[in-house]
Order: structure tokens, then sequence, then C-alpha cells
């Protein structure tokens, strides 16, 4: 199990930073799935398989619900802010967010009743990259996605101290809402502008 | 005949919000929302809960809790003064969508999220009220902004910040365990202190974050953005009451009395004279909210037993003031397409009603004497006084500040060209509306004592605050 879930690991470092680097939606998308499936691996060390399942299967339809919308949508040229949009640039952040990531690992998993290793580093980088991934991007879709990947880091470290039915379900329930709500918001980033200052 | 009190303060205003979708008239879903809700005011109010009542052969009873998936809601019945000034005002909003044209969906979407931040205050463990402020907060999205016009940087801003404090409350109330399971590890206590600190900085949007606010209401309906800037704060202030009131720790920590004050008066100050300098009506508005929220942390930051019934002293007052206010600047809107000072000049003339309310709005906040906000700002100002000079000094700036905005409004609001005739452009239910909450403006600020009939039992709802 243990060599699983340092697997879970590699495939969350992968799919966080092919997720910061990537530029068609369609990977972008299928490697947030992935990153499901790995929450799915760390989480079932903590949590029983059904439980665990609820929330991949919460994901995956998060992904398919945010897909079908970009999917209906025409390509459009979207302002990336002020922040250098280089794959370089973007790679060197995330292996500052890894090494800060590496750094808080022990002292996190301490605080968090031995949460375990994989589960805690798998669980700080998520956070750690879709925050960096937050703060680089103003496009819906990849705030979306920023968002869901610091909630589903967030529930990988949670789960080891609550296992609550109630709290799985409103996490779930979280998940797909915000996937409904980007979705909401890039059907009206189609639209005519807001006003503007 | 039994009921249940979380069924019909949370689940009945969610049923009832979603089947409101339904219905396109907006008078139509003014009259039935506003309606709905002033009867849940009533009976949160006027039936008490967990105590059987006779009605002729009939004994009714509200029970006070529900289980769902093995965790309680509970509604005691302290608290049906705070469902009832929660559910009041939410009928003052809801009435007045009849009257700012274009914002008819904060009557379904406003009682799915009142419903889900009620049941925040409801939940116990109440640590779990940061995943229905969450759900609440998503569930806004849609009302603020519509599918067929481009969302403004600042409802993602919105999103992502109050997405945020969620993971934060959440950390913190497991950890807030642990401190209570082993007092003397001061490092645990640290961290949770952290923790909350953030979780709540993120919620209330506490300087540095709140720059979403004034970018929501300058690129979002004035009304809908207004409904939202009054409830989420009160609410939310509510819960850091309860965290107050849940660890003694906390409470009678002079860092945690420390931490409110300084981000009341950061948030009083920078509110005050940001809103001094501002060219957009919204945005004066926007700063005057974050000005207010700052009032409610600087009374959580008094003792207890006078800062709990100042800080629900301001809610009334909060409530009417902004309500007021964004039913002004919705009708203003509506005349001149935006808000800012070039365009709404000489708004006087063409929008009396609607000036003038924004104005008294204005100077309500700005703690101006005879107006709503006037006396719990003045009970503030003495009891911060005794406790510390400097910061009734520093609240003295932010107020200033406010006033300057006050005086800015007025006079860009008067400045017509000359020649100018007078047309109120105002419609008859604008104008009866905009006129009451004028006249509830000078009814709380001359008789305070009016809101006692709401207020006096509300701190029973804690256990320890203010006792």
């Amino acid at each position: 199990m243990l060599i699983l879930e340092w697997v879970a690991v590699g495939v969350v470092v992968v799919t966080s930073v092919g997720l910061l680097i990537a530029r068609d939606w369609r990977v972008s998308i299928s490697l947030l799935a992935l990153q499901y499936l790995a929450m799915f691996v760390l989480l079932l060390s903590h949590l029983p398989l059904g439980m665990a399942s609820v929330k991949v299967v919460a994901g995956w339809m998060s992904c398919a619900i945010l897909g079908m919308t970009r999917s209906d949508l025409t390509e459009i040229l979207e302002d990336e802010g002020l922040w250098p949009r280089g794959r370089l640039f973007r790679l060197f952040a995330a292996t500052l967010v890894g090494i800060i990531v590496a750094g808080a690992v022990p002292g996190v998993d301490a605080i968090m009743a031995d949460a375990g290793l994989p589960v805690t580093s798998g669980a700080l980088l998520l956070i750690g990259m879709g925050l960096l991934h937050l703060g680089i991007t103003s496009q819906i879709l990849r705030v979306t996605q920023g968002l869901m990947t610091v909630i589903a880091g967030f529930e990988i470290l949670y789960a080891t101290v609550e296992s609550s039915v109630l709290v799985a379900a409103l996490l779930a329930v979280i998940t797909l809402g915000l996937a409904l709500v980007g979705a909401y918001l890039m059907i009206a980033s189609h639209s005519r502008p807001a006003e503007t200052s | 005949m039994t009921f249940n009190a979380p069924a019909i303060w949370i689940a009945l205003p969610i049923l009832v919000g979603i089947l409101l979708l339904l219905i396109r008239n907006a008078r139509a879903l003014s009259m039935i929302g506003g309606s709905i809700a002033l009867a849940l005011a009533l009976v949160a109010q006027f039936v008490p809960i967990a105590t059987a009542l006779r009605v002729g052969n009939l004994s009714l009873k509200i029970d006070s809790s529900l289980t769902v998936l093995g965790r309680v809601m509970t509604i005691e019945s302290a608290e049906g003064s705070l469902l009832a000034m929660i559910y009041g005002g939410a009928a003052l909003w809801f009435f007045g969508s009849w009257a700012a044209v274009g914002a008819a969906r904060i009557v379904p979407m406003g009682f799915m999220i009142l419903g889900l931040l009620v049941a925040s205050i409801a939940v116990q463990p109440f640590l779990y009220a940061a995943l229905f402020i969450e759900m609440a907060i998503l569930i806004s999205v849609p009302m603020l902004t519509s599918v067929y016009r481009s969302p403004s940087k600042g409802i993602l801003r919105f999103l992502i910040y109050q997405t945020l404090a969620m993971p934060f409350i959440l950390l913190a109330g497991w950890l807030l365990a642990g401190v209570e399971a082993s007092p003397g590890d001061l490092d645990l206590a640290a961290q949770s202190a952290s923790m909350l600190g953030l979780g709540l900085a993120f919620l209330l949007a506490i300087f540095p974050l709140y720059n979403w606010i004034p970018m929501l209401l300058e690129d979002s309906h004035p009304f809908t953005a207004g409904f939202l800037i009054w409830i989420l704060p009160t609410i939310t202030i509510i819960f850091a009451a309860g965290f107050l009131d849940g660890y003694s720790w906390i409470r009678s920590s002079p860092q945690t009395i420390l931490a409110f004050r300084s981000a009341g008066l950061l948030m009083i100050v920078t509110g005050g004279l940001w809103a001094a300098f501002q060219r957009h009506f919204g945005r004066i508005m926007a700063f005057g909210s974050i000005a207010e929220t700052g009032f409610s942390l600087l009374a959580l930051s008094l003792d207890s037993r006078a800062g709990i019934p100042i800080l629900f002293l301001l809610i009334p007052a909060r409530t009417l003031t902004l309500a007021l206010w964004a039913l002004g600047l919705a009708v203003i809107r509506d005349n001149t397409e935006t808000l800012r000072f070039g365009a709404a000049r000489g708004a006087l003339r063409f929008a009396p009603f609607a000036g003038t309310a924004i104005l008294l709005a204005t100077l309500s906040t700005s703690a101006f004497p005879l107006l709503a906000g006037f006396p719990a700002r003045l009970a503030l100002w003495e009891n911060l006084s005794r406790t510390s000079l400097p910061a009734a000094i520093w609240m003295t700036i932010g107020i200033m500040g406010l006033l300057t905005s006050a005086v800015r409004s007025l006079a860009v609001l008067g400045m017509a060209e000359e020649f100018t005739s007078w047309e109120a452009r105002e419609d008859f239910t604008q104008r009866i509306m905009l006129t009451l909450g004028m006249i509830g403006l000078f009814i709380l600020g001359l008789f305070p004592q009016t809101a006692q009939f709401f207020l006096s039992e509300l701190p029973l709802m804690f256990e320890h605050l203010g006792r």
C-alpha cells in the first residue's frame, strides 16, 4: 500500500505540474481527472472504500461538467494578466513550491496525527500547486481547476483527522458546485464584457 | 402537532428558493418572497422553540433539533430573535427587489443562501459551518452575474477568497479541539489561532483581502451585491462570536482582543479614507460596508458585556442602511447606466428620492447624529475610548473619511447643469420604498430603543459572551 501511495504522489506531481503548463483544455481536464484518481489512492489509507469513492466520483463528474461546457465554447484569446506565461517560468515556480512543500511535510505530518508522509506530501503538493495556479491566472477554467486542486489537497489532509459522512457529502457537493459555478462563468465569459473601471 | 425548527428555517427556505426559480415575474417574486420571509421572521419572533403552544384545541410544538447524516442541527429558543432579524432583514431586501429593476433573482437565490447560512449557525459542531457558508457562496455567484454578461474579476476574486476560507476554518476547528484536550501546548494554540485568524480574514474580507468588494459593487447590480455584503458579514460575525463563546482561552487571550481591535480599526480607517477618494458611488458603498464590518469587529474586541449588545445593535442599522443605499444606487444606475461621478452628476434633479436615500445612507454609516448608525457607533466610541484612547482616535479618522465621502457625494449629486429642471424619474413603488427606508433610518436613529424588542434576548444565544 505504501508503494502505491508513493506512486500516487508521483502522479500528483505530474498532474499538478502538468495542469500549470498545459495549454490545451483537453489535456488539463484529463490531468485533473487523473489527479482525482491519485487522490482516491491517498484517501484509501484513512477512509473506507465507499467514502473515498464518493470523492473520486464527485471529482470525475466535475471534470465531465467542465469538459462538456468547454467543448461547447469557441476558442477565445483569454487574458492571463501581467504574469509571465512561459512554461519555464511556471516550471521554476512549481519547483519552488515543491521545495517549500518538501520542507513543510515533516512538521505538518506531525501536526496531522501522523497521517503518513506520502499522504501529507500529496496533500501539500496539491494545495501548493493549486495556490500557485490561482496566483498566476485569471482564466475561468484555470481558476476553477486551481480551486479544485486546493480543495482536493485539503480533502486528503482533512480525511486523516475527520471521517464524518456529513463532511464527506458536503465536500463532494462543494466540488460539484465549484465545477458548476466554473461552467456557468465560462458560459458567461463568452457574453458581452462587464463595465470596467 | 410537532414541527421542526431546522426544517422551518433551513430546509423550507431552500425549498422555497428552488420553487421560486420557476417564477419569472419580478413583482410576483418580490411579493411572494418578501411575504414568506416576513412570515418566517414573525414565527421566529413570536412562536417559542421547544415549548408547547396551545392554540384553541391544537397543541403546537417546534422541536429544536434535526439529525442529518449523523450530525445534529440545533436552533435554540434564544436564537429566535436572531432568526427574526435575519429573515426580517431579508424581507426588506426581497420587497425592495420590486423597486430595484433587474434584481429579481435575489429572491430565489437569496432564500437558498439564507437557508444555508442559517444551517451554518445551527450545525453541531459549529465548525462545520464553513462548509455551509461555502455552499452559500457558490450559490451566490449566479446571483451576482448573469449568464448573458461577462463576469468581472471581482466575482472571481470573491469566489477564490471565500473558498480559501473553508479549509482554514475546518482545520482550525480540528486544531482547537486538540488545544482543548491539551491546554498547555502553546505551539498548538498558536497554530490553531493562526488558522482561525486566516479563515476569518478571508471570510470577513479583512484588510487587505477585501479588494473584491469594491470590484463587485462596481461591476455587479448594486442591489444583488448589496444583499450579499449585508448577509455574509452579518452571519460570519455571529460565527466568529461563536468561536469566542466556545473557547475560553481565545476569549480571555489579550492577543485575540488586540487582533480584533487592530483588524476592526484597519477596516474602518482604510474603508473610510478610501471611500473619501472614490469617484464611483458603488465603490463608496463598498468601502462603507467594509467600515461597517470594522465596527462589528471593534465591538467584538470590547468587554463582551458591552460589546455583544453593541454588536447586535449594529445589525438592524446595517441592514436598513445597506438596503436603502443599494436601492438608491440601483435606481440611479437605471437612469444613468453607470455609477461613476461623471455619469451620475446632478442625479438629485432627476432622481431626488434615490439621491437623498444615498446621502442619508452614507451619513448613517458615517455616524451622523439622528440617523440609524449613530446610536451604536456612539456606544462603541464611548466604550472604546475607555479602553484605548488611540483606538478611539483612529475610529474618528475613519469616520471623518466616511463623512468626507458623504459630502463629496452631496456635491456630485447636486451638481446639475444650470437651468436643469427638477424631474423625479422614480416610479411610485420606488418613491414609496425609498421614503419608508429614509423614515426608518430616522426612527432607528431617534428611537434606538425600538430595536430592543428584537435585541434584548439576543445575547442569550451565547453561553458565556454578554453575561
